[in-house]
């Protein structure tokens, strides 16, 4: 992971409340088994037709969207299955943040493991954002967990204090976990019994 | 005297490793189920960084999303889906897994399989690459889903980061009527407090309702607090819940069986202990439920008429509903009822157990298929098949020209080629509806096992208390 450094972009407005995973990354694209050669996948049943041409008006595929690094999106954004697909081709076509006012609780875990900024923000500041002009740039600083409009207004995004640090920091959990063995080995050793192992039961 | 607890709290609290400051807690994990979509990456991961699986004796694995359930006599026809089968074999064969495959007689969709192995227990804590872990919440577990990242945490330490989870009463009283079941509970309550109404939160159901239900119909009725926005919901155990396990593949023998027994007593929530929230949901006038929009929160009684985005409480839903409603071509104001429909599929996580698919053969029992109706009824399971089999039901579904499948996810989420054309209506049993899900184009309607087999009857969505 590399850390998670301040930047400003423009906004890709997709006001739609409740966007599932299904529809960030349709599911028959899950049978892949590596993370590579999502982002072409990205809002794949939105963004083409059934001959699989790019759709001209969809937000996606206009001039707009090039280079923006910023997908503001309407209420409860990543509802749905669990799927990590759904950050991994986010990323993958560019994005470091989604803006909305509320996210799926495992999609939300699934995108900062993988340097996507879930942004909570206020429904008034939301609807600010989406009257912004085209070019109008967002300003997204993690540190002091802030973002910044064109005009100045600040707003404060919570992101949970431990995922922050890892984010500022380029590093995983994993590494994190794995440091704490000897306090899994004396959990483990305490509960001996009552863990029930997967052996099957005899005759 | 200590504090008295929820069922919630006493599983999460006998569950932390450590707590370090500034860190969420880290939470030991007793059951990893592990399928062929969201664990590849895992697996390579580890690879990568030179670990092995820490308990492999807590990992079970199976295939079902991407496999077919048509004849599996034959090589899987798409390369695909192939070779991610295969990878998952062989990362279980390299690692220690058991893996529960196609050519095993345990194999079943996740959230089927792992109950009826008796892998599932009351009090322990249950992850799986997948949202709908919260089936296993059923058997007083705390079990949920989780992305790939932390499918490799728990692969690698039997441990996750986890921050602990706001606690929500859901109580549901009253006896269902004739005619309506598990299923319409939850989607009757996902309808009443919305899919982003359990974020943060576990869900306890209790109440008169949710004791007299069978494990089998507790499982549907947790399998969908995610569509809810929870992350789990549990079901405290009782007897019913010990008879359910008891003799199973996994379960506890003997002695242990009594001494795990004599630990699941003690799980259910304390009297006097809180919750951060609550909900009721008295069930007695409860109708069989359907869904008419993309989103499992559009739920309505069948004989209900389809809601006008006009009358929406604001903006956003009016705008939801509208953009649904274009989704699915349907008329606001207009009943459901009587609306012709193309497919039916019986089967997934949600009801594609033995109990549902007798609720299934009660409907088509000496009725057919409607002609131009296509009805899929996928067992959840190799197990689900075999006793279904030994009923009969297989008889009597083929006889009313429904199709008698292969186990696994099939039509639930379309991944194996079983789906619907673009512009089809399916009533399903599954449990979602957004768009797309089953193919793209397709427009599903939730409903219950009964409520389907009903429409498979007559063409078009129907009232299954007129056909029983
Ligand atoms: S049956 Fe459907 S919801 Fe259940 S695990 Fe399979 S795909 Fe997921």
């Amino acid at each position: 992971m590399t850390k998670f450094t301040p930047f400003s972009s423009r906004l890709v407005p997709l006001p739609i409340d409740n966007i599932d995973t299904d529809q960030i990354i349709p599911a028959r694209f899950l049978k892949t088994i590596s993370k590579d050669g999502l982002g072409d996948q990205l809002f794949y049943d939105w963004r083409y037709d059934a001959e699989g041409r790019p759709k001209p008006d969809f937000i996606l595929n206009t001039p707009r969207a090039k280079g923006c690094r910023i997908l503001l999106a309407g209420g409860n954004f990543g509802c749905g299955s669990s799927r990590e697909h759904a950050p991994w081709a986010l990323t993958q076509f560019g994005f470091r943040a989604v803006i909305s006012t509320s996210f799926a609780d495992i999609f939300k875990q699934n995108a900062l493991k993988n340097s996507l900024l879930p942004i909570v923000v206020p429904k008034d500041v939301h609807a600010e954002l989406f009257a912004l002009p085209e070019d109008a740039e967002v300003q997204v600083d993690l540190a002091s967990e802030t973002i910044t409009l064109p005009g100045g207004k600040q707003t404060r995004f919570p992101v949970d204090s431990f995922a922050r640090q890892c984010l500022l920091e380029g590093v995983d959990e994993l590494g994190y976990i794995l440091l704490q063995e000897a306090a899994i080995a004396v959990y483990e050793s305490k509960r001996t019994g009552s863990i029930n192992t997967l052996r099957p039961a005899a005759g | 005297m200590t504090q008295p607890r929820t069922i919630i709290e006493k599983i999460w609290d006998s569950h932390v490793v450590t707590e370090q400051p500034g860190a969420p807690a880290l939470l030991y994990i007793d059951l990893h189920l592990v399928h062929e979509v969201t664990s590849p990456q895992a697996f390579e991961g580890l690879r990568r960084r030179g670990l092995k699986v820490r308990r492999p004796d807590l990992t079970l694995a199976t295939t079902d999303h991407s496999i077919p359930t048509i004849d599996w006599s034959l090589p899987i026809a798409d390369p695909v889906a192939a070779k991610q089968v295969a990878q998952l074999e062989a990362n279980c064969a390299e690692f220690g897994i058991v893996c529960h495959g196609m050519k095993s007689e345990g194999q079943g969709v996740i959230h089927v399989m792992g109950p009826e192995s008796g892998a599932t227990q009351p009090g322990m804590t249950v992850v799986c690459g997948d949202s709908h872990t919260a089936t296993h919440g059923a058997f007083g577990a705390l079990a949920f889903g989780i992305g790939t990242s932390e499918v490799e945490n728990v692969l690698a330490t039997q441990c996750l980061l986890q921050r602990k989870p706001l606690t929500y009463q859901v109580a549901v009283d009253g006896r269902l009527g004739r005619g309506v079941s598990a299923k319409d509970i939850i989607l009757a309550l996902i309808a009443k407090i919305g899919t982003g109404g359990g974020t943060g939160c576990v869900f306890e159901y209790c109440g008169s309702a949710i004791r007299a239900l069978s494990m089998e119909e507790r499982m549907t009725v947790c399998n969908m607090s995610i569509e809810a926005g929870a992350r789990a919901g549990l079901v405290a155990p009782d007897d019913t819940t010990f008879q359910f396990v008891k003799g199973r593949l996994y379960a506890p023998q003997g002695a242990d069986w009594d001494a795990a027994v004599a630990r699941w007593k003690k799980l259910p929530t304390d009297e006097g202990a809180t919750y951060d929230r609550k909900v009721s949901l008295d069930v007695s006038a409860l109708e069989p439920m359907i869904t008419y929009g993309t989103s499992p929160g559009m739920g309505m009684p069948v004989t209900a008429l389809v809601p006008d985005p006009a009358q929406a409480k604001d903006a956003q839903e009016r705008d939801s509903i509208a953009k649904a409603l274009h989704y699915m071509d349907l008329q606001p104001g207009k009943p459901l009822l009587g609306h012709p429909i193309q497919v039916v599929f019986i089967g997934s996580c949600t009801n594609g157990r033995l109990r549902d698919l007798q609720d299934a053969a009660r409907v088509l029992k000496g009725r057919k298929v409607k002609p131009g109706v296509r009805a899929l009824i996928v067992p959840g399971s190799q197990e689900v098949k075999r006793l279904a089999e030994a009923e009969g039901l297989d008889k009597i579904f083929l006889e009313a020209g429904a199709e008698w499948r292969q186990s696994g996810c099939s039509m639930c989420i379309a991944m194996n080629g079983d789906m619907l054309r673009p512009g089809e209506y399916s009533v399903s049993t599954s449990n979602r509806n957004f768009e797309g899900r089953q193919g793209p184009g397709g427009r599903t309607l939730l409903a219950s096992p009964l409520t389907a087999a009903a429409c498979a009857v007559t063409g078009v969505v129907t009232d299954a208390r007129t056909l029983l």
